[in-house]
């Protein structure tokens, strides 16, 4: 068990490492390092950034599981958070400098290209779970509603990966997309096979 | 005796010799003037066009001389983007693969075979590919189908002069171009992304059109690797794929070749690939476009022009529905 001390120490550190990627991309701006098409660069990084942070957030869980470190749960709003912050940037990048703003013509996009219609629909569903994760939030919907809410988070991380495989699919190059793919199937399988044996066990108490 | 030596007793120029980004631009600028203006006789042309453009170090520098008739008047892209930022798989898929992972690939000796539809077969070497017609320099557009675009100073000469050597029989109605497939020079081949080797295709009217260079060189060098050296095709009115890299082999056929991109996802990637504004890639719009390097961060995207602006062409596909036939 951590410390009250500890657990915000930890917090620091995580909060300072989460910040790194948009740090480097401001870097990289600046010393002309984003090669030669820096929207480009700019749009798959912080793409890349959501999807590992989605991946940490959903590893809480099983990781507290297997090893009984109770603690790590609380790190996991940060890190969804960060997977937000970094989702929040990736379509900024593509409503302004793909469409400087004119939401006609984004809508368009949206509509007419399945890849980024995943995308965007993944996008809106993140919104509430960022909004509802402050503590007084929490009470105010009660964890149970909260709960359920925030199971959202299984549809999201699948969508997120369809949208990058579609994304992939134009340039036939899968390597990535299975890969995390893969981490995500695994990670919510993990969560399905402890329910059913959870069933299994108990099965009055449903 | 005078021998003319630098300090550090090498026949190497110092660094600072070596041409500047920016007088490298103005001259474009320069010979670009001469070019359009046409105020100049071709002898001042040729000396303009044969200042040294020294870009990659040890590079084989290649004379040409411009041809006023294909000098676009867009801005040359920077050649540092040109060799850090393309495609071509046989390296990897990332566009900063090709220039990382090219070094291995052995451009001499080098030969093309060319065979099929014609009365005089023949294997070329690469000297004689550079001594089969007068090398110009051409300044052209490319369209890349992922919605980016460059300028570029090519050096090579209208793939119909090797054409006309062959001498295509009545049966010819397609030429056929293979890149080299060779694992152990080129990484890209152990992923099957596609399928190897890469071929691609035009139909002979589209190969015997005067725009469609047979390029040896861009900005005043051999080409570089990474940019499909030693010896390509370029394609202006058509997306970059189309404009296949180190080429081993031409074949003239009856039927119509089966490219390595309509292969692997025939809904996405016609035959004919001419840039099109209005025949959106399923994935994306092609209506604009982000010209490399130029178009700074806040600026808006620039309208793709129909045939990349190369209207000329237009007579090759009068009555073809270009919707159907993309």
């Amino acid at each position: 068990m951590l410390s009250a001390r500890q657990v915000s120490l930890v917090k620091v550190v995580i909060f300072a490492l989460g910040l790194l990627p948009m740090v480097r991309l401001v870097w990289f701006g600046f010393a002309d390092r984003l090669g030669a098409n820096p929207i480009e660069f700019i749009t798959r990084n912080t793409g890349d950034w959501t999807l590992y942070f989605l991946c940490l957030t959903l590893s809480v869980t099983p990781l507290r599981r297997m090893t009984k470190w109770n603690w790590l749960i609380r790190f996991r709003r940060m890190l969804g958070l960060f997977a937000f912050f970094y989702a929040v940037l990736h379509f900024t990048t593509f409503l302004w400098f793909d469409h400087f703003f004119d939401v006609g013509e984004m809508l368009k996009d949206v509509v007419k290209r399945p890849f980024i219609t995943v995308g965007f629909f993944a996008f809106l569903l993140f919104i509430p779970l960022a909004v509802t994760s402050t503590n007084g939030m929490v009470r105010r919907l009660g964890g149970k509603r909260w709960q359920l809410l925030h199971r959202l988070i299984y549809l999201i991380a699948p969508l997120g990966i369809l949208h990058f495989w579609w994304m992939k699919a134009g340039k036939n190059d899968f390597a990535e997309p299975i890969l995390f793919g893969g981490i995500i199937v695994v990670l919510l399988a993990l969560r399905l096979y402890w329910r059913l044996a959870q069933h299994r066990r108990e099965p009055a108490l449903r | 005796m005078l021998i003319k030596r630098n300090q550090n007793g090498l026949d190497i120029p110092f660094s600072s010799e070596i041409t500047p980004r920016a007088v490298f631009e103005s001259r474009r600028q320069f010979v670009k003037q001469l070019a359009v203006g046409s105020i100049a006789g071709s002898a001042l042309m040729e000396l303009a066009a044969h200042q040294a453009f020294a870009q990659t170090a040890g590079a084989q520098k290649l004379a040409a001389r411009v041809n006023p008739a294909y000098v676009a008047m867009d801005k040359p892209t920077a050649y540092k983007d040109v060799t850090t930022y393309n495609n071509f798989y046989e390296f990897g898929t990332d566009k900063s693969d090709p220039a990382e992972h090219s070094g291995t690939l052995k451009t001499r000796p080098w030969t093309i075979v060319i065979e099929g539809e014609i009365k005089k077969p023949m294997t070329l070497d690469i000297e004689s590919l550079l001594r089969l017609a007068p090398l110009e320099e051409r300044i052209y557009r490319l369209r890349c189908v992922e919605g980016w675009s460059m300028v570029i100073p090519w050096i090579g000469y209208s793939l119909s002069a090797l054409i006309r050597k062959v001498e295509p029989t009545g049966n010819a109605k397609y030429v056929e171009f293979v890149t080299l497939a060779d694992k152990k020079q080129m990484p890209g081949l152990r992923s099957p992304v596609l399928e190897w080797p890469y071929v691609e295709g035009l139909r002979m009217d589209e190969a015997s059109h005067p725009l469609a260079l047979l390029a040896l060189g861009m900005y005043g060098e051999v080409l570089p690797n990474q940019n499909g050296a030693p010896v390509r095709v370029v394609v202006p009115w058509k997306y970059g794929f189309k404009s296949a890299k180190s080429i081993v082999k031409i074949r003239f056929t009856k039927d119509q070749p089966k490219t390595a991109w309509n292969i692997s996802a025939p809904q996405e990637y016609g035959f004919y690939s001419n840039v099109n504004p209005d025949v959106d890639h399923p994935r994306w719009s092609q209506a604009s476009e982000r010209r490399i390097g130029e178009d700074g961060f806040f600026a808006r995207k620039r309208k793709t022009l129909m045939f990349n602006g190369y209207s000329e062409v237009a007579s090759l596909y009068t009555g073809m529905n270009l919707h159907k036939f993309f």
